[in-house]
């Protein structure tokens, strides 16, 4: 099997506080993987570290085969992000963003123009393109992030709570649209959450708590003949 | 285009256009520096006896003094005001994605430094032409030659902003770094007063004074808009550009995480 993502041991305290207690798991290339833990399980500063805001020096990541503290470029490059809060700039326009992205990662000219023009038709808003992002909704916003996060077609798609502050709607179509990118297109997704109506039964689910990793494995065989919620609140209820 | 110069035309591109949708904070911007010229330094006028001392040839008037104090002014606010503006979490979301490029960080900063540093030039420029038509102007060549120093001094002064900013933990609103920070170096600095005249009240002030990055680089542009080089200033405002460039690329390590009390 190919590994999109892997992350082996990780530790990180904050002073005297552990918020990760060695965590470790394997999700191979265009799996989509659902991280699921209740507020401060340590799934931000999971993603703080994916992401090398900060780094540790216990643990390793494993970005589509780079080694993050080894090649951070290299894996960054092969990395999508979308954080939690929401990173458009509101006063430019949509394709002001997407452009700004694309030259990040050193896109420009007419191979950036034909990328923002794809993803835009991906998202249905060609014809909007023009409008400040401050013109669109919630849900609106946040899959022009993820058409954004996708510009530099990386091999791992990172999301880090996508659906916070959505409708019920927006939320379901956000949700079984990254399920659909990852399932067309061989992406590879770790998408936290705290929301177990996100999770599918076909994912892969790890569970964390408390800086630990309670289950890892799909789903459906996890969450065994009951609900996954109340597996979800069984598991972590029992720890906490 | 190498990717290096992607990027940061790119991110330079993106405070022009921001820059351009916040009207407000540029007239805020000019509303500063024009009260203390138009109000300010006509009352003092008065008050203070200033003597021909270099760049200057002849007897000038105190508006004329504090141009080029004024110019610093804009500099040092927009430095601390943009790079502190990431503090918050609104702008924190757009660091983080920033620092998410596959480019070395200090690469990353430098761009966003001169991305602030083109914002507040052309804030002077504009504060220079409003000047000049209140008829306080400089040699005609001087606005070219202080480009330059323009560049220098400001790219000093958005790096220390962009230094604090990395250590301020938590600063619930600009007042801190006004009184803890612009407010000393500006006051403490020639921007407003020659340091000889400041030696006759308090030769420790005039020290003090004497060792303020912002005071050399108020020199160096008010000896630039005279066509003039002045060595030493040049020479302080390079080294505390390093110093402050240096601090900021040390506060933004990833093995310090900084960014880390987001988490």
């Amino acid at each position: 099997m190919t590994v999109g993502l892997q992350v082996d041991n990780l530790r990180y305290r904050y002073g005297a506080k552990e918020a990760l207690k060695g965590v470790s798991f394997t999700l191979e290339a265009g799996a989509f993987g659902a991280l699921l833990g209740p507020n401060g399980a340590g799934k931000s500063t999971l993603y703080g570290l994916l992401t090398r805001l900060f780094t540790t020096s216990e643990g390793r990541i494993e970005i589509a085969g780079h080694d993050l503290k080894a090649q951070p470029r290299a894996a960054l490059a092969r990395m999508g992000v979308v954080f939690q809060n929401q990173t458009l700039d509101l006063d430019l326009s949509v394709r002001q963003n997407l452009s700004y992205f694309a030259s990040l990662h050193g896109l420009s000219g007419r191979d950036a123009a034909t990328r923002i023009d794809a993803a835009l038709d991906r998202l249905n808003m060609r014809e909007r393109a023009g409008e400040k992002a401050r013109a669109l909704n919630g849900g609106h916003r946040r899959r022009t992030e993820i058409a954004r996060a996708l510009i530099h077609q990386p091999d791992v798609l990172l999301l880090d709570e996508p659906t916070v502050g959505l409708d019920a709607a927006a939320r379901r179509s956000i949700t079984d649209h990254v399920h659909q990118l990852c399932a067309e297109d061989g992406l590879t997704v770790l998408w936290a959450t705290h929301l177990t109506d996100e999770v599918h039964d076909p994912d892969r689910l790890i569970v964390i708590h408390q800086g630990e990793k309670l289950a890892d494995g799909h789903a459906g065989d996890l969450r065994g003949g009951a609900d996954l919620s109340d597996y979800f609140l069984s598991l972590t209820g029992a720890q906490a | 285009m190498n990717i290096y110069l992607t990027a940061l035309s790119a991110i330079v591109k993106r405070e022009a256009l921001r820059f351009v949708h916040q009207r407000e904070r540029f007239i805020a911007a000019m509303v500063r520096p024009l009260m203390w010229l138009l109000v300010f330094a006509a009352g003092f006028r008065a008050a203070l006896g200033l003597s021909i001392i270099p760049p200057y040839q002849t007897y000038i008037t105190y508006e004329t003094y504090i141009v080029p104090g004024l110019c610093g002014m804009i500099l040092l606010f927009n430095g601390m005001q943009s790079s502190l503006s990431l503090v918050y979490d609104r702008e924190m979301g757009s660091m983080r994605l920033l620092l998410t490029a596959p480019l070395p960080r200090w690469w990353l900063l430098f761009s966003k430094l001169c991305g602030s540093t083109a914002i507040s030039i052309l804030q002077v420029y504009t504060f220079l032409g409003v000047a000049a038509l209140f008829d306080i102007t400089v040699e005609p060549w001087g606005y070219v030659a202080a480009l330059p120093a323009l560049l220098i001094a400001g790219l000093m002064l958005g790096a220390l902003g962009l230094a604090l900013s990395s250590f301020i933990k938590q600063l619930e609103n600009f007042a801190g770094v006004m009184n803890f920070v612009i407010f000393p170096m500006f006051f403490l600095s020639s921007a407003l007063y020659p340091l000889w005249k400041m030696a006759e009240s308090s030769p420790l002030l005039r020290d003090i004074c004497a060792v303020n990055p912002f005071t050399h680089a108020v020199e160096l542009i008010r000896f630039a808009l005279y066509l003039r080089l002045e060595p030493l200033a040049l020479l302080w405002t390079v080294l505390a550009l390093v110093a402050f460039m240096l601090l900021a690329i040390w506060g933004y390590d990833p093995e310090r995480g900084m960014t880390r009390r987001k988490g």
